[in-house]
């Protein structure tokens, strides 16, 4: 059984870990995908390729394998830009993930342009990389740091975004795209577009987005975009910044060291072009040339098809989920308002002591706070337990991940 | 271990029904802990009255192993010797909670209740015995349980 958009049985031949077995003979159910997906043999390949044949460091040397590797390198920075619609390919800085994006913003651009009593608004739905950046900038500033309330339907109040912009005090809104606990999409052009009519900067959390839906950033219209490459096929350790040129332009360097710069003399240095000016240091290399390669397979099958895919499989587990006593679903129940992140607590069975539980019929979920603690405040709960899909999830995958789930009432006798 | 040893009737009890759940006003000893991976909380308040453990609650939120293991560390050091309760180890909390070979990821959940009660009785002996050669051993077996 698959669902009618994408061919996943030729997809998971892709993927090796896969054939996999778990606690001696069971077959991998692996549902931890906000977390980090599986990597395509075409991946792995690509950084075992690089290692192999044209391992060198990249921009300084003239030898040929620098040259090759440098032009792999480079060749990643234009596929990001096209995947995600950016003008300009200097736009596009390479850093670990997406939590190193935001504090190089919070860094850069926030110590900056945020001045006491200034605000900056963040969201009740955020990652902690979305959080914990701006409380250090707000402390060190004076600035106040508010949040946009999420409602009983797992959505942004926007009345909230509203009451803030009216005090004229607001720097920066930053939000994320998708969240990772909800699976909520959230209303990221209109949220734009309000702040653009008071002239107040928009940072947007892509992480979650970016490996599920067609992120287009000339219609999104924000002013920094952060994504990472381990959540979309690629490997641990690239993420993508994304900033405005002229922002850029205008920031200060993040770190300081090779390759950043134009010229160093004693006391003065003057800094290189972008992207470089904030790519200091030999970069990850390897890990870069192997997300080309992931961006390839996710074109490959099409943007629109793995939204497809994941808004069926969302919903058949949805119709199941719901069907269950005692269990307690978060988010919107519209399947066109969230991706394929479902978040559940059943009876009084804890996350940790469920996920423990499945985890021995070969079920791989997510169970805790999921770094996103005020979150978890807002629906009174410790923790909740987390199954998330991509590409190579199947109907039956979520049929065994049911089953395990009736086994673990039965244990907890409910 | 499998699940279905882990969770058995007396895990399931001890965590649906808590043992000395509650707080003691103004305890002499307070102390308060959190597992910053799974978000298991848990805070101790002991009395201490000749010697002996006259009073013990604690309150807390988190999976079935964390919180049964504290109800039944509470069990364990009710009216006991002070010097009994020094001497606990993590052995003598898993065999009685009949918990062995936890994964390493679970084992924390069981020991987060015997981490907190050493931590508070380390600043007991600190603070009100003056007795800091017990106090560092305490310290440490606290911190080497994780």
């Amino acid at each position: 059984m698959q669902t009618s958009f994408i061919n996943i049985e030729e997809i998971r031949k892709d993927f090796p870990i896969l054939k996999r077995k778990v606690h001696k003979d069971k077959p991998l159910v692996y549902l931890d995908n906000a977390a980090t997906t599986q990597k395509p043999i075409q991946v792995i390949e690509a950084i075992s390729n690089y290692y192999m044949n044209y391992n060198s460091n990249i921009h300084r040397a003239v030898h040929e394998l620098a040259e090759e590797a440098t032009l792999a390198y480079e060749t990643t920075r234009d596929k990001i830009a096209k995947f995600i619609n950016a003008k300009n390919r200097e736009e596009i800085v390479f850093v670990r993930g997406t939590t190193e994006a935001i504090n190089l913003v919070a860094y850069a651009w926030g110590r900056q342009n945020i001045n006491k009593d200034d605000i900056i608004v963040t969201t009740e739905y955020e990652h902690h990389s979305n959080i914990v950046p701006w409380q250090l900038v707000a402390k060190e500033k004076g600035a106040k740091l508010e949040y946009i309330g999420v409602d009983d339907n797992g959505e942004l109040i926007l009345d909230h975004l509203d009451t803030y912009l009216k005090t004229g005090k607001v720097k920066l809104v930053t939000f994320s795209q998708m969240s990772n606990v909800l699976g909520t999409i959230t209303d990221s052009e209109e949220i734009v577009k309000r702040c653009k009519a008071h002239g107040v900067r928009v940072l947007i959390d892509g992480a979650q987005s970016v490996p599920h839906l067609k992120v287009d950033l000339q219609k999104l219209d924000c002013d920094f975009f952060a994504f990472s490459a381990h959540k979309m096929l690629g490997p641990t350790g690239v993420g993508v910044l994304w900033a405005r040129k002229e922002l850029l332009q205008a920031m200060v360097p993040f770190n300081g060291g090779g390759d950043m710069i134009r010229e160093v003399h004693k006391y003065e240095t003057t800094w290189n072009d972008l992207p470089y000016k904030f790519e200091a240091g030999t970069p990850n290399i390897a890990d870069v040339i192997g997300f080309a390669a992931a961006l390839d397979y996710l074109d490959k099958i099409g943007m629109d098809k793995v939204r497809e895919h994941e808004m069926e499989l969302t919903k058949y587990a949805l119709d199941k989920l719901s069907q269950m006593k005692g269990i307690v679903l978060y988010g919107p129940k519209d399947i066109t308002k969230r991706g394929g992140v479902i978040s559940f607590n059943l009876g009084d069975i804890h996350p940790h002591d469920l996920a423990t539980i499945i985890d021995e019929d070969g079920i791989a979920i997510r169970s805790g706070h999921h770094c996103a603690q005020v979150l978890m405040e807002r629906l009174d709960v410790s923790a909740t337990s987390r199954a998330s899909f991509y590409i190579y999830n199947t109907k039956e995958e979520v049929d065994v991940f049911i089953r395990s789930l009736n086994r673990a009432k039965e244990l907890f006798k409910l | 271990m499998s699940s279905a040893d882990i969770y058995r009737e007396i895990i399931l009890d001890y965590y649906r029904n808590p043992r000395n759940y509650g707080k003691i006003p103004d305890p002499d000893i307070a102390q308060r802990d959190s597992n910053p991976l799974c978000g298991d909380e848990l805070e101790m308040h002991i009395n201490i009255k000749d010697d002996k453990v006259s009073d013990v609650k604690f309150t807390g939120k988190g999976c079935a192993i964390s919180q049964a293991s504290a109800s039944l560390l509470t069990e364990l050091i009710m009216g006991k010797d002070f010097d009994y309760v020094k001497k606990l180890t993590k052995e003598d909390i898993l065999d009685n909670l009949g918990l062995h070979d936890l994964g390493p990821a679970r084992i924390k959940c069981a020991l987060l209740s015997l981490k907190v009660l050493k931590s508070g009785l380390y600043s007991y002996l600190v603070d009100k015995i003056k007795d800091t050669a017990s106090a560092d051993k305490i310290k440490e077996e606290a911190s080497g349980l994780y």
